[in-house]
């Protein structure tokens, strides 16, 4: 499966869980929605220029607002992922090895602990930037503190469980094959 | 002039970054002062699109509770018929009719439409529901929505050819104004964005007495919703010393978790209500009028 055609499956399989299952499901706590979505934006390869990643994030999160309705709001925060990948893959990652043995950001090409710090900041500065959109139109300061940690939270339990379910295949590229 | 393109060169990922983010918050602060987002109609057409094949399978697990709601709704109406009620006088002959106006005068307010609910969420502050009729089939803004056992459910905010965005009243800037059945005292209903089953009716005197289990109603007073529909049963009393007014939790009695079928309800003399309502605001505000 080329590369291309790999990620559009995976836009539209996570817009699929995020919209009509992970935004419906009961509900849990007022704090606490789901979110997945974004591990879309996690996973891009690594060879994806940062003009084309911050086009991708605006793109990715406008999908989901015209879904909940709430045109801009996802979409700020996915560009603020978008922009901050590339700064911390390159403080995360050994300059010379992954980046170019490994295709996409994975626990295997990161190693476990420097993948969930990556994963981590990312998902804190999304939530924490959505819910501090939202909260600057309705809500109270308590509200906004534990609604991002509690969303941060459910969303890593989230990610873990799909990299132990799902370990992605990745081949070791080497210069001679 | 070289040193400013050199500049946009050396730092474009960033300036993009900027250039796309204030697109993004645009987006956002505009809507929510309007409720029009730019580009909703196609998109507004697309996600209805994907609802819609999403629905046809969620259907079949909301059946039975649909089916109860509309049974109840016709078992109302069955009892509203006119040959249930016998007239003493043998002379006299009940008829009902489909014209707008009856023999008494009485004319056609409120127009019942059937749709469909095909997007629906309740952990949001906002939430909002999508409905598979639109401007092609006479929905209009402002519309109230029941849903199939009678009860409100929210008012249309955008509509589209096919499809319209309807703000549920589990949404924070949803105003709806109720009345107690009991007293006839009305209110506002509000929702403070916390629990999805439980809303807010404020302004009702604490003069009046009331229990816990007492019904409300959509009020007379409003525009869009018809009067005496069912909104829930007050739940709980929140006691505030500082004003003379209850603050009243009020279980709602439309099930949002499950919508299925609803009514969009258009009120005919919706425009001429509200035109004349500005018209007096004008004609007595105007600083003409206060110098004479």
């Amino acid at each position: 499966m080329s590369e291309l055609l790999r990620n559009i499956f995976r836009f539209a399989a996570f817009m699929l869980i995020q919209v009509f299952i992970l935004n419906k499901i009961p509900h849990l706590h007022r704090f606490i929605t789901p979110y997945i979505y974004f591990l879309f934006l996690l996973w891009l390869p690594f060879s994806v220029s940062r003009q084309w990643l911050l086009i991708i994030g605006f793109l990715t999160g406008l999908t989901l607002d015209y879904f909940t309705m709430t045109p801009g709001l996802h979409a700020a925060a996915c560009l603020l992922i978008a922009y901050v990948r590339p700064f911390l893959i390159i403080i995360l990652t050994p300059k010379d090895s992954s980046e170019f043995n490994y295709r996409e950001p994975s626990p295997r090409a990161m190693l476990w602990t420097p993948y969930l710090i990556y994963v981590f900041v990312l998902t804190f500065l999304h939530h924490g930037y959505m819910v501090f959109l939202q909260w600057l139109s309705f809500g109270s300061f308590l509200d906004f503190i534990i609604k991002v940690i509690a969303t941060t939270g459910i969303s890593m339990l989230l990610i873990v469980t799909v990299e132990l379910l799902f370990p992605r295949k990745l081949k070791f590229r080497t210069n001679t094959a | 002039m070289r040193n400013i393109f050199l500049f946009i060169r050396r730092y474009r990922t960033f300036l993009s970054f900027l250039l796309l983010q204030g697109v993004a918050l645009w987006f956002l602060f505009n809507y929510n002062r309007f409720h029009k987002a730019k580009g909703l109609g196609i998109a507004n057409e697309f996600s209805g699109w994907v609802n819609s094949k999403y629905n046809n399978v969620e259907d079949f697990f909301t059946l039975r509770d649909e089916n109860r709601r509309v049974h109840q709704m016709n078992d109302s109406l069955m009892n509203l018929l006119p040959q249930n009620f016998v007239s003493a006088d043998t002379s006299v002959k009940l008829v009902k009719d489909s014209l707008p106006y009856d023999t008494l005068g009485n004319y056609r307010r409120y127009y019942f439409r059937p749709a469909g609910v095909v997007y629906n969420t309740v952990n949001s502050q906002k939430n909002y529901l999508q409905l598979n009729r639109g401007a092609n089939h006479g929905i209009k803004d402002n519309m109230a929505v029941l849903s199939s056992d009678g009860s409100a459910v929210g008012v249309v905010v955008n509509v589209s050819p096919n499809f319209s965005q309807v703000m549920s009243l589990l949404h924070v800037q949803q105003k709806v104004n109720a009345s107690l059945k009991k007293s006839g005292d009305f209110g506002t209903i509000e929702w403070d964005g916390k629990d999805p089953r439980l809303l807010t009716l404020k302004g009702i005197p604490k003069s009046i007495d009331i229990k816990k289990g007492d019904t409300v109603l959509t009020s007379k007073y409003s525009y869009n919703f018809p009067p005496g529909y069912m909104v829930g049963t007050i739940d709980d009393v929140v006691t505030d010393k500082s004003t003379n007014f209850y603050v009243l939790k009020i279980k709602p009695s439309a099930r949002f978790y499950n919508l299925q079928q609803v009514f969009v309800v258009e009120n005919i003399q919706y425009n001429e209500q509200v035109n004349l309502n500005q018209d007096t605001r004008k004609k007595i505000e105007d600083p003409k009028n206060y110098k004479k």
